[in-house]
């Protein structure tokens, strides 16, 4: 063996033995510095001496030098490597998470539960080709009541409990906060012409005493379709579609009898209980009779056509008006109607 | 109106069981709302009919007595306490173990025998009470005398009483005849008539009583009849059942058939004593303004010149339609009664018993429309009935003015329009069927159906209104679900409603919670959030008639709701809150409806939540709130910009209005210090608010598209000393419409610092200013000449210098 030979060897030999003891990156780091360091690494010294070796010698010196680089070098690497398969090992045996802790908690908002049920509503009548048309709350006494068939000595006033507003004009108290959305559908036949689909959403007032299924505030949507051709059975399917996007798939309706002065005939509409599916329990949502109503609806008076300035012979029309607190109420259990405006996190959080 | 089976199986076989009963009434004719069963506890076999035989004394007590009753298995003995049992009479009799309401308990309970003062009882003679019928208990219970001894009591007096929500135009609905009449047309069952035959003597009403109408525009028809010779006197048991039932009280056989003949035939009477009749005249006519009437029920009554009243030759008897008065009732001592049965106009009435808030079981069928024709059926009916239970002897013939009968026409109902508007056939004859069932008259010819309708349907005029009776007996089940046809109609665009839905859930998106409040609020919470001399919110419109006086103002803000609402949460809540609502202002208008404004109002405060859900040492402040309304203003693609502003309510210095373009489209603040303690909220709360309307004017129809920019952007952060009390907003003004050469120029704060290193009066402002060319990558050397160009001329307009 060769002076040489041995001289890198005993070189190997020193740095392989000190990266065995450098563990951690930092060290690494030193141990490169010192033996592969561009300025005055030990490796590099012996390489930039290679000059002054004797030219016979050189060669074969500078072979095995290039070489050992070569060989600390990818051991480095290795070791590095090593470390980091180490950390990350250890992230999964040393820094084992506990995960059933808590999340780090973010904000979230939601819609009140009114928002949501009167946006599902909306959605289920906009695929039926429905569009939205608003009104104000704060109404004539004219479109709330005489328009829609309702006129002052008439006993179908007593259906509508009314909270009027304290203004006199010429004399007289004609305003009001509206009972309904109704007059929405003279509002509406104002303003356009057939063919109309109309829904109005919004607020209505009740002068009521408030218990667990009355608020003296509540919100309606009103649905309107006037045109040649609207038969009552359009108005069953409109429904029947509604109460099944509403309620689910399985949903049955039925019609009754009903009276509201601005349709003729008149429904109310029930859907089948999904609470007890009629099992003949004491059933605190359809008290036993395996039916739920939800909504008043029928044909548009011929009237309210004829006055609108349009042909009653030639133009019909279906209107219906469903409560949405009362669908709220049914489609998430919701035992009392005074939870929705009294804003309390602890109730709109859950939905 | 509460309906008893029995009664109504006078006039119509029902075999149906309660329920499946109610379900047909509710379906076609009237809304069932509930019923009670009389008697479903009483068992047949152990509660029966026995009569009386004998009566004699308890030898033990002075207060008991034996009664020897026969039930159906021969006489015998029971100990009974009660004072007004008697030989003859026919009794409710249970056998032990008879389940019956316990007098002490008033619970259900076994009928369990024992010995009385030493003597056994075979059975109990029962009160109501025991029967679960009423309170009554000092007596028992007499039935009539047709009853059979050993009839389960059940078969007697049992009975199933409807309560049914009638319609406000069917007065017919409020009769039992009426009522049966559509159950007939449901079920197909015949409808039978009342008894209406009596006799008649041979004096004439008219020799009695003389009817001048002054008001024949009020008063359509007015009929009298007089009655001889009446025993007056308490009803017989079956009649007081029945009113009882009906929700009306006994008072005496002559009233009483009055108040059973309208519960039966839905036509109003009106019994007078004839001899308290004065003058033998009787009529209606308006009342003198400020005539006054005590009326039945003791309370003197102010009338006025549109309220029509009922007269004898000297004054006032009755109010017409509603109620009569104290100084012609029937009594004890009449003998000749003279009975009005008339027709009033609905309209009338009503304004009258709403005037006088008096609403009476005859002004409730009145208002709803009743046909003139009635009143001769209810005379007949009512005579027959007195005759029977009063004895007595009606004169000849009736007294009537009628001064305009209206012919009744009828109305042509082509098939083709049942289809029309239902969307199926009838067949003809069915169609037939159910109208003369109703009552209707009907032909056909070609088609068309030429209807009359009867006198008591004074709610049907047209084809609709036929086609109605037809559907709802014919089965609404029978009506198919069909899909709307024809063209859609034009969609008008919606900017508000697209602006107002997008905020709302990009609200919540950032963590805002919706809530809804009652619009209607009390002027002393709009008062702490909007100054008295405020031109548009400082006058809000009230209400007449509020449900409640804390809701009395239609609010014209939304932030005392809204602060209301964190106020009431902060009691179960620690951390950070942040609260939306999206509702209306309603700002007052000359002469007209309200302007409602609509807006977006949110309220923020709090400390922030930490990792452990705890709440964290910092809390929300100013910039929390500008920064959600940036988010939202961005997600709408507009920029607002925000200038110090002061506000009634918010706390100066810590207040921007906020403009976007020309429009000013809301404000963010912290609520004065004082205001929020006004709620109850003791720590820094933030507010804003968004006016949507004017936001609708500014927004983007679509966002302002490019495409990202193929060349890098160069970034220099730079710190500049400013004046302290200098807002940012123009410096970055400045930098950001700074244009070299096609260089865009964007700029962000990222700090702001006073103190060490600044000087006093100054302070420090760190940015990192972006410049980017559309067409090049910039060199080094171009970013630098930029930037020494812009702080020259920052330094030039508002004195900003580069920090050492
Ligand atoms: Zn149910």
């Amino acid at each position: 063996m060769s002076t040489i030979e041995a001289e890198v060897d005993s070189l190997r030999a020193e740095a392989l033995e000190e990266l065995a003891r450098a563990d951690s990156e930092a060290e690494q780091d030193v141990w490169r510095a010192q033996w592969l360091g561009r300025k005055d690494g030990r490796l590099t010294l012996h390489l930039r001496s290679l000059k002054d070796a004797p030219p016979e010698q050189r060669a074969a010196f500078g072979k095995s030098l290039n070489d050992l680089k070569a060989t600390l070098e990818g051991e480095l690497e290795a070791r590095r490597e090593a470390a980091r398969a180490a950390a990350i090992a250890a992230l999964s045996t040393e820094a084992v998470l506990d995960v059933t802790l808590p999340g780090r908690p973010q904000s979230l908002g939601r819609l009140h539960p009114v928002t949501q049920t009167m946006n599902d509503c909306i959605d289920a009548f906009a695929d039926m080709g429905f569009q939205v048309f608003e009104g104000p709350e704060v109404e004539w006494a004219r479109y709330n009541f005489d328009a829609v068939r309702i006129p002052e000595d008439h006993p179908a006033r007593d259906m509508w409990d009314t909270i009027w507003i304290d203004t006199l004009i010429d004399g007289e108290r004609n305003m009001l906060l509206r009972t309904h959305t109704s007059p929405n559908q003279i509002r509406v036949m104002e303003q356009s012409d057939p063919p109309m689909r109309v829904i109005v959403p919004g607020k209505c007032y009740r002068q009521e005493a408030t218990d667990a299924t009355h608020e003296w505030m509540l919100t309606q949507i009103e649905g309107l379709a006037v045109d040649e051709g609207v038969r009552m059975s359009d108005l069953k399917g409109a429904l029947y579609a509604f109460a099944r996007r509403l309620f689910g798939d399985e949903r049955q309706i039925i019609f009754h009898h009903s009276y509201f002065p601005f349709v003729e005939p008149g429904v109310e509409m029930a859907i089948d209980c999904f609470l007890c599916r009629a099992d003949g329990s004491n059933c605190r949502t359809c008290h036993g009779t395996g039916w739920i109503e939800i909504l008043g609806a029928g044909m548009v008076h011929p009237e309210i056509i004829e006055n609108a300035g349009y042909d009653s012979s030639r133009y019909t029309g279906f209107a219906f008006g469903v409560g949405i607190e009362r669908v709220a109420m049914l489609r998430w259990g919701i035992e009392d109607i005074r939870h929705f405006y009294q804003n309390d996190l602890r109730f709109l959080r859950q939905f | 109106m509460k309906i008893p089976l029995s009664w109504l199986k006078d006039y119509v076989d029902i075999e149906l069981p309660p329920a499946e009963f109610a379900k047909r009434v509710t379906d076609a004719i009237a809304e069932v709302e509930g019923w009670e069963l009389i008697g479903a506890q009483w068992d047949p076999k152990l509660v029966r009919v026995a009569e009386v035989l004998t009566v004699e004394p308890h030898p033990n007590a002075d207060r008991l007595r034996l009664a020897t009753v026969d039930a159906g298995e021969g006489p015998c003995t029971v100990v009974c306490g009660a004072p007004n049992v008697a030989a003859g009479q026919k009794v409710a009799f249970a056998a032990e173990g008879a389940m019956l309401i316990d007098g002490h308990t008033g619970k259900l309970s076994e009928l369990k025998l024992r010995a009385i003062r030493g003597v056994e009882s075979a059975g109990m003679v029962l009160s109501e009470k025991e029967l679960g019928l009423s309170d009554e208990h000092e007596g028992i219970l007499v039935l009539s005398e047709d009853a059979a001894i050993s009839t389960p009591l059940v078969e007697v007096i049992g009975d199933v009483v409807f309560d049914v929500s009638t319609w406000a135009n069917r007065a017919d609905l409020l009769g039992i005849l009426g009522f049966a009449r559509e159950v007939a047309a449901v079920t197909g069952e015949e409808l039978r008539q009342p008894d209406l035959s009596h006799s008649q003597s041979d004096r004439q009403v008219g020799d009695f009583v003389s009817v001048t109408n002054e008001a024949p525009d009020l008063c359509l028809r007015f009929t009298a009849s007089i009655i001889e010779d009446v025993q007056v006197g308490p009803s017989p048991p079956w009649m007081q059942q029945r009113l009882v039932r009906a929700g009306m009280r006994p008072i005496n056989n002559v009233v009483d058939v009055t108040n059973y003949v309208m519960l039966e035939t839905g036509q109003p009477l009106h019994a007078f004593d004839y001899e308290r009749v004065r003058g033998s005249e009787i009529g209606p006519r308006r009342a003198h303004e400020g005539e006054i009437l005590t009326t039945l029920d003791e309370v003197e009554r102010d009338l006025d010149s549109e309220m029509l009243m009922i007269c004898d030759g000297e004054g006032p008897v009755a109010v017409a339609g509603i109620m009569g008065a104290e100084n012609s009732e029937v009594s004890e001592s009449t003998s000749t009664v003279l009975l009005e049965v008339a027709n009033f106009q609905p309209g009338s009435i009503r304004r009258t018993s709403t005037r006088l808030r008096l609403r009476s079981e005859a002004s409730l069928r009145f208002e709803k429309g009743i046909g003139p024709e009635l009143a001769p059926f209810a005379q007949a009916r009512a005579m027959c009935l007195l005759e029977g239970l009063a004895g007595g002897r009606p004169a000849t013939g009736l007294v009537d003015s009628f001064p305009s009968p209206l012919p009744s026409s009828p109305i042509a109902l082509p098939a083709a329009r049942i289809e029309q508007v239902l969307g199926i056939s009838i067949e003809p004859a069915e169609v037939i069927r159910i109208l003369l069932a109703l009552g209707f008259e009907v032909s056909e010819t070609g088609g068309v159906f030429q209807v009359t309708p009867p006198f008591w349907r004074t709610d049907v005029a047209l084809p609709d209104d036929l086609v109605e009776e037809l559907i709802r007996i014919y089965g609404y089940e029978k009506l198919p679900t069909t899909v709307l046809r024809g063209a859609l109609p034009e969609v008008p665009p919606r900017p508000l409603e697209r602006v107002r839905e997008r905020v709302r859930s990009s609200a919540a998106g950032l963590g805002f919670q919706e809530v809804v409040s009652y619009t209607l609020t009390s002027s002393e919470i709009l008062g702490r959030v909007v100054a008295a001399d405020d031109q548009e919110r400082g006058q809000p419109l009230a209400a007449t008639n509020p449900v409640a006086s804390q809701h009395t103002y239609l609010r014209t803000s939304l932030r005392g709701s809204l602060l209301t609402a964190y106020s009431a949460n902060r009691r179960h809540e620690d951390v950070a809150m942040r609260l939306f609502e999206v509702g209306f202002e309603y700002i007052p208008a000359q002469s007209t409806l309200p302007q409602e404004r609509p807006v977006l109002c949110a309220v923020l405060g709090g400390q922030r939540l930490e990792r452990w859900k705890r709440a964290g040492t910092e809390s929300l402040d100013f910039f929390d709130a500008k920064g959600a309304i940036e988010t939202l203003l961005e997600d709408l693609g507009v920029e607002g910009i925000f200038t110090a502003e002061e506000q009634f309510g918010l706390l100066a210095g810590h207040t921007a209005a906020i403009s976007v373009g020309d429009e000013s489209v809301g404000v963010v603040a912290q609520v004065y210090p004082d205001v929020a303690a006004t709620f109850d909220i003791e720590e820094p709360v933030f507010l804003f608010e968004l006016w949507l309307e004017p936001l609708t004017r500014v927004i983007p129809d679509r966002p302002d598209y490019g495409p990202p920019s193929r060349y890098p952007e160069a970034r220099r952060d730079l710190a500049l000393l400013v004046p302290a009390d200098m807002p940012a907003a123009p410096l970055l003004d400045v930098i950001r419409t700074h244009r070299v050469r096609g260089v865009r120029i964007t700029v962000d704060v990222f700090d702001e610092y006073r103190g060490e290193g600044v000087p006093p009066g100054q302070k420090s402002l760190a940015l990192a200013v972006r410049f980017r060319a559309e067409d090049r990558t910039l060199g080094e050397k171009e970013v630098s000449r930029i930037e020494q160009g812009l702080l020259r001329r920052l330094e030039k307009d508002l004195g900003a210098t580069l920090r050492a």
